[in-house]
C-alpha cells in the first residue's frame, strides 16, 4: 500500500472526529424539554378548571391534529366551538383560546419543537403573544 | 489548472467539514426579536353567529358624501384584519378600495350620466359572487365558497399560483409580492396576518358574524352599507331591493355577484 501509515493516520484520525459528539456526550444526560405551564392566565384559573382542551397525554400526542382539526372547522366549516374536556365549550382560535392561556411560546411550543428539531409554519402568520426576551 | 482525483477528493473532504460546523454558526448568529409582556384571557363567551343561506351586500352610493366616509370604513377593515399599507401600487394588498364608476361598471357607461355618478368614487370589494370564478380556477382549493355564500380562502392551502386573480373579473385579490408584517402599522393581535406568497381578499368578515357581529366595514359605515340574508324574504337587504333600483358589477359575466349598489338619481350628485 503507497502511503500506508499516512492513510491508517487519517483514518484513525477521521473516525475520532466523526465519532466525537458520541462520546462527548457519553455519561451524560440527554435533559428532556419541561415545556411551562405557569403563565399569569393558567395561574388564575380554579383548580378545577386548570385543564387543556382535552387531557395532558393526549395534548402531548396529539395536539398537531387537532389543530388541523381546528383549523378546518374553524376555516373550512365555519364553526368555531369545539365541545372540550367534561363538556366545556371552547372558542375555536389558536390566536385567541390556545395562546391566552399558553401565552409563552417560547417556554412552551418552542421547547419541545426545538428539541425535536421541527419548525411548525404556525407563526408566519399566526401572531405569536407578545413576550419577554428570557 | 486541472485537478486529479486525489486533490479533487482532498478538497471535497475539507470542504464537508467546514459545511458541518458553518450550519450550526449560523443557527446560533440569528437573532430573536424582544418582546413585552402580554396578559391572557380565555375566551368564554359564545353569542350567537349571524347565520344566513345567502349573505348579501347592499352600498347605498347616495349616503356617501365625504372622502372620511369611505375611508373609516377602508380603515374598518384593514386595521382589524392586519391588511399592509403604504407599499408601491405593484404591492398594494387591498381587501376594500374605492375606484370611479367608469372603472367598477365599465359597460354601464356613457358619456351623458350625470357628473355626481360619473366622478363619484364607488366601494368596491369582494363580490362574493354565487358562481365565483376564483374558486373553479384554485388547484388548491385554497379558495371555495362557504355554503352561506362566502367565498373563503384557506390560507393554510395558498400555494400563490395566482389564477385566482387571474379569474377575478372585479380585481378584489391582492398577492403578497413580500412579507407583509413590516408594513402592518398596528397588528390586531386577535386576527392574524398573511404571510408572503399568498392571495388574500374580503371574507366577508367571517370571524365576525361567528360573534354575532355585522361585518367591520358595515359597522363603520353607519347604515350605507347593509349587511343580510339574500334568501331571507324579510331581511333587510331584501326590502331594500324590492323597493329601489340597483346595479351590480360585470352582471353580463354571469358569476352573480352579492354586492349590490343602489345608484339612484341625480339627488345623489
Amino acid at each position: 500500500m503507497y502511503n500506508g501509515g499516512k492513510i491508517i493516520v487519517g483514518l484513525i484520525i477521521f473516525v475520532a472526529l466523526f465519532t466525537f459528539p458520541f462520546y462527548y456526550n457519553i455519561g451524560k444526560v440527554n435533559a428532556k424539554p419541561e415545556p411551562k405551564i405557569d403563565t399569569p392566565a393558567i395561574q388564575h384559573l380554579t383548580p378545577e378548571d386548570k385543564h387543556c382542551v382535552q387531557p395532558k397525554s393526549f395534548m402531548r400526542g396529539e395536539h398537531m391534529q387537532l389543530l388541523n382539526q381546528w383549523r378546518d372547522s374553524a376555516v373550512r366549516d365555519g364553526n368555531r366551538v369545539y365541545d372540550g374536556m367534561g363538556g366545556k365549550k371552547y372558542y375555536i382560535s389558536l390566536q385567541n383560546t390556545c395562546m391566552k392561556c399558553h401565552s409563552n411560546k417560547k417556554e412552551f411550543c418552542d421547547k419541545c419543537h426545538n428539541y425535536m428539531g421541527v419548525t411548525p409554519y404556525c407563526w408566519s402568520c399566526h401572531i405569536a403573544p407578545k413576550e419577554k426576551e428570557s | 489548472m486541472s485537478m486529479n482525483r486525489r486533490q479533487f477528493i482532498k478538497l471535497a473532504g475539507i470542504s464537508t467539514i467546514l459545511g458541518i460546523g458553518g450550519v450550526s454558526a449560523i443557527d446560533r448568529v440569528k437573532g430573536s426579536a424582544v418582546e413585552a409582556a402580554h396578559e391572557g384571557v380565555l375566551e368564554s363567551e359564545f353569542p350567537n353567529p349571524l347565520i344566513a343561506k345567502r349573505w348579501a351586500m347592499v352600498v347605498d352610493v347616495s349616503k356617501f358624501k365625504t372622502e372620511e366616509d369611505y375611508q373609516k370604513c377602508i380603515d374598518a377593515c384593514h386595521s382589524i384584519h392586519n391588511v399592509p399599507c403604504c407599499g408601491t401600487k405593484k404591492d398594494e394588498v387591498k381587501w376594500i378600495w374605492t375606484d370611479t364608476y367608469e372603472h367598477a361598471f365599465p359597460t354601464q357607461e356613457n358619456e351623458y350620466i350625470p357628473g355626481g355618478i360619473k366622478n363619484k368614487p364607488f366601494l368596491l370589494l369582494c363580490n362574493h359572487c354565487d358562481n365565483p370564478p376564483c374558486v373553479r380556477v384554485c388547484p388548491t382549493k385554497a379558495t371555495f365558497k362557504r355554503k352561506d355564500g362566502i367565498v373563503m380562502m384557506d390560507q393554510h392551502r395558498c400555494i400563490g399560483c395566482r389564477f385566482c386573480m387571474a379569474a377575478c373579473p372585479f380585481g378584489a385579490r391582492s398577492f403578497n409580492w413580500r412579507d407583509p408584517r413590516p408594513f402592518i402599522k398596528k397588528q390586531n393581535l386577535e386576527y392574524p396576518t398573511r404571510t408572503i406568497g399568498v392571495v388574500e381578499k374580503c371574507t366577508f368578515c367571517f370571524e365576525r358574524l361567528v360573534k354575532g357581529l355585522q361585518p367591520a366595514c358595515v359597522e363603520a359605515s353607519k347604515g350605507a352599507l347593509v349587511f343580510g340574508d339574500l334568501s331571507d324574504p324579510s331581511s333587510e337587504v331584501r326590502k331594500i331591493l324590492s323597493t329601489r333600483y340597483s346595479i351590480r358589477r360585470k352582471q353580463e359575466l354571469g358569476t352573480q355577484p352579492s354586492v349590490y349598489y343602489l345608484i339612484g338619481g341625480i339627488e345623489n350628485a
